[in-house]
């Protein structure tokens, strides 16, 4: 039989399996907010996975088993949502109703937009220059400015509750994340 | 370490029931076994005093099977039934083995895996690694006096899906339950006892015989957090010992070698290598079958130099996986060595020089992974309490789906903790299109022909809609072994598809089932009898799981539900009687399901009070 074309995205990234009423936050008794205590974070995710791990049931019954693995997929999901600075933005705004990454929005500050050629320039020269100071350099400066863009999130979420606002910042810091893989791409191929 | 365990007054005075478990390290060059005994982990030794395994299977025409030394000493004799380093072969095709022309085996290109034909036949990797884990199997028994409750068994962190599952094929077959497949750089630093009193982030640096592979592990309070890991799954001690071959080839400019030959001259350069760790130079001679001879003198520092592109071509997955865990080699507080070839002074130079500081050694680099093994089996039994850890691992390389233009999409990025599941949405691209071919790949690369293919399967009966307008959601379930399975529904019609990733690399349940009968062709009744004493095993072990759980936690259930578990127990235990052990599996299944709502009520209970006693530590 000829083969069917294969499948194409409906949405730009893949999302969690698991629909659960409790939010992130409240599984691990976090408050509400972009600020966040990376230390009680880390710290009730252990907890949790020591209750809920697959190895904490593996001599016992299948549906035992099951569950445990269904947790720990969860628990998991849950962790790396909020650990991370761009789905934690997103899934905030989500819990507003709100989505950041939507395709049609796209608004983004003309400042920014001529900032980010600037550092893509400045990748293609280190590149071409096969130059890792310039490249940790730039690291360096990628990595600040990631850290002023979540300082502004967590003002734009929990103190103005700008949401539109958040979800540009949200989008700038895809950005750079984007960026500083490139930049680890570079880094990699200067390497080898 | 707990010394003495005191059971608190009231609780049950019965002896905690010592399970039996090992691990099992099963490696390119040799694999071990190894368990808890009295609380430390020990390797076992066979009847001869050997700890270390030659991961060599010697296949006679009479269906003997010589594992280990004899067959080890057997290989130059009979190079073509005699398979050495066979890990290297597991769940790849022809295509991948990049030295197939300096190798000595018949190969045949089989859908999915390579095989090997041999003077008993034609076998594939998983048979020829099972001959090896049946005689481990066989040496714990032995050992420990008793039927295994499982076993742990490692592989290289960097192993892709096709040869974690290859591997738990080959355990089945030898008739081992695996409890967890399990990374060896996290085996080595379970072993190095990094949860006594270390905290902070450790490297463990893995070169084995055929595989090299770098995990940067988080240990904090118990757990072990993988943040990242990478590797080369076809860079080893072996080609260490290739780089001596050739330099012996171009000192004896010999004519064209014999299987046999050649065999006999990588014997040698591994011996010259190994020499070389303890001394400055080593004199290498030969004598071949066709009279030809050769003697030269290899000093360490040329055997640096030939070596030097291998070892740098270690430190590249290494920084990646730092860069991965978003970490320098400043932060490393220490660096764990692991594999036999970590004794070369050259890797551990390059390693000191890289971190900054002297590597860890103190523990056999060729045991550590197996007594670490021992130790997560130990847990996984049940036999610690108390002072148990915890294992977050991750898996290696990304998976993703084959998209139109030939193009990958990620569904799970690499380094994400397992378990983990994530689903996607997609849709159709031609109107009228009932059918949709679902390529699953992984790896890291945008061409899904440069990625590894680990499945394809189709979704049919969409009914017909205009291009996109079709909602087919295809979900990634990755276990806690690191195993994937995928299903695919669309979701108006609720059509469904999904496939354990199985078929096209690893082998489909009926190979597996054609193995096992080839395996037990003298002795069916045999055979039938293990299969009930198995079932029956597992029957009685989950009537008692959940006559315990209805005893402590029974008011989490009514008294319909309490009637409905009684009932399904009441039937299994009538099937146990019976000689129908497929009944019996199906009587399991029942009681399972029945359950399954009972255990999710538990398992709410016990994360409510984990998280209450959190609060307190925290705020309190």
């Amino acid at each position: 039989m000829e083969r069917q074309p294969c499948v194409s995205p409906l949405t730009p990234n893949a999302s969690p399996v698991m629909d659960f009423t409790q939010t992130h936050f409240e599984l691990f008794g976090l408050p509400q907010s972009y600020a966040l205590n990376r230390d009680m974070l880390d710290s009730a995710y252990r907890e949790l996975q020591n209750t809920v791990h697959p190895d904490r049931f593996a001599s016992q019954p299948e549906a035992e088993q099951r569950v445990a693995m269904q947790w720990a997929t969860q628990v998991n999901e849950a962790y790396q949502t909020l650990r991370h600075p761009v789905n934690r933005g997103v899934y905030l705004l989500k819990l507003q109703g709100i989505d950041a990454l939507d395709a049609n929005n796209t608004k983004m500050a003309p400042a920014f937009l001529m900032q980010q050629m600037e550092w893509r320039e400045a990748i293609d020269d280190a590149r071409a220059g096969k130059s890792m100071d310039a490249l940790d350099a730039l690291s360096d400066d990628l990595h600040a400015a990631h850290r002023r863009i979540e300082a502004q999130l967590a003002e734009l979420i929990d103190a103005a509750h700008d949401y539109a606002g958040a979800s540009e910042a949200v989008r700038q810091l895809r950005f750079m994340d984007k960026l500083i893989a490139e930049v680890g791409d570079v880094y990699e191929e200067l390497e080898s | 370490m707990a010394l003495l365990q005191i059971s608190e007054p009231g609780m049950s005075t019965a002896p905690h029931q010592h399970r039996l478990a090992v691990g099992i390290d099963l490696g390119t060059t040799n694999s071990l076994v190894a368990t808890v005994r009295s609380g430390l982990s020990v390797v076992l030794d066979d009847e001869a005093g050997h700890s270390l395994l030659p991961s060599v299977v010697r296949y006679h025409a009479d269906c003997r099977v010589d594992v280990g030394y004899a067959a080890l000493s057997a290989q130059n004799l009979d190079p073509h039934n005699t398979v050495v380093s066979v890990k290297r072969f597991m769940g790849r095709g022809l295509a991948d083995i990049e030295d197939i022309a300096s190798l000595p085996y018949r190969f045949v290109d089989a859908p999915g895996m390579v095989q090997l034909r041999t003077v008993a036949g034609v076998k594939s990797p998983v048979e020829v690694s099972a001959e090896i884990l049946k005689v481990l199997r066989q040496r714990a028994e032995t050992a420990l006096g008793g039927e295994l409750l499982g076993a742990v068994i490692t592989v290289p962190a960097y192993f892709d899906d096709a040869q974690r599952q290859a591997t738990k094929d080959a355990a089945q077959l030898a008739g081992i339950n695996v409890l967890r497949l399990l990374n060896e750089p996290t085996a080595a630093a379970i072993a190095y006892g990094l949860d006594n009193a270390s905290e902070g982030v450790y490297a463990v640096y893995d070169l084995g015989g055929g595989t090299f592979d770098i995990s940067i592990l988080k240990l904090s309070k118990g757990v072990f957090e993988v943040l990242s890991t990478n590797g080369d799954s076809a860079l080893g001690g072996d080609d260490f010992d290739q780089r001596v071959f050739c330099w012996m080839l171009e000192q004896g400019r010999f004519s064209p070698l014999s299987a046999g030959d050649a065999r006999l001259l990588l014997t040698k350069a591994r011996d010259a290598k190994e020499a070389l760790t303890e001394h400055t130079e080593v004199r290498v001679t030969a004598v071949l079958s066709t009279g030809e001879m050769m003697d030269a003198t290899l000093t360490q520092a040329e055997f640096n130099a030939m070596t030097a592109s291998l070892v740098s071509k270690t430190l590249t997955p290494t920084r990646k996986a730092l860069r991965d865990a978003g970490l320098t080699a400043s932060e490393v507080k220490g660096v764990v060595m692991v594999g036999g070839s970590t004794r070369t002074p050259c890797v551990r130079q390059a390693v000191a020089d890289f971190f900054k500081q002297t590597p860890l050694t103190n523990l056999d680099p060729d045991k550590v992974v197996a007594l670490g093994a021992a130790m997560q089996a130990d847990v996984l039994a049940g036999n610690r309490v108390g002072d148990d850890w915890l294992l977050l691992d991750v898996i290696p390389l990304s998976l993703g789906l084959e998209t139109m233009g030939g193009l990958t999409e990620k569904v799970i990025p690499r380094n994400t903790t397992i378990p983990t599941a994530r689903a996607q949405d997609f849709t159709t691209f031609k109107d009228g299109q009932t059918a949709m071919s679902v390529h699953v790949l992984q790896g890291e690369r945008e061409l899904a022909s440069d990625c590894r293919s680990l499945a394809r399967f189709e979704l049919r009966g969409i009914p017909p809609m205009v291009a996109g307008a079709a909602r087919i959601r295809v979900t990634f379930q990755v276990d806690a072994d690191g195993l994937l399975s995928v299903a695919a529904r669309e979701q108006s019609s609720g059509v469904e598809a999904s496939v354990q990733v199985k078929p096209s690399y690893g082998l489909g349940d009926e190979d597996i089932t054609r193995m096992l009968k080839d395996a037990f062709t003298h002795a069916k009744d045999d055979m039938y009898a293990r299969a009930l004493n198995e079932q029956i095993v597992d029957a009685q072990g989950l009537i008692a799981a959940t006559r315990a759980a209805m005893a402590e936690d029974g008011a989490l259930l009514n008294e319909t539900e309490t009637a409905a578990i009684e009932t399904s127990i009441t039937a299994l235990e009538k099937l146990m009687a019976g000689p129908d052990h497929q009944a019996i599996k199906r009587g399991i299944e029942a009681l399972n399901a029945v359950t399954t709502e009972f255990a999710q009520r538990r398992m709410d209970q016990n994360v409510r009070r984990a998280m209450a006693g959190q609060k307190l530590e925290t705020f309190g």
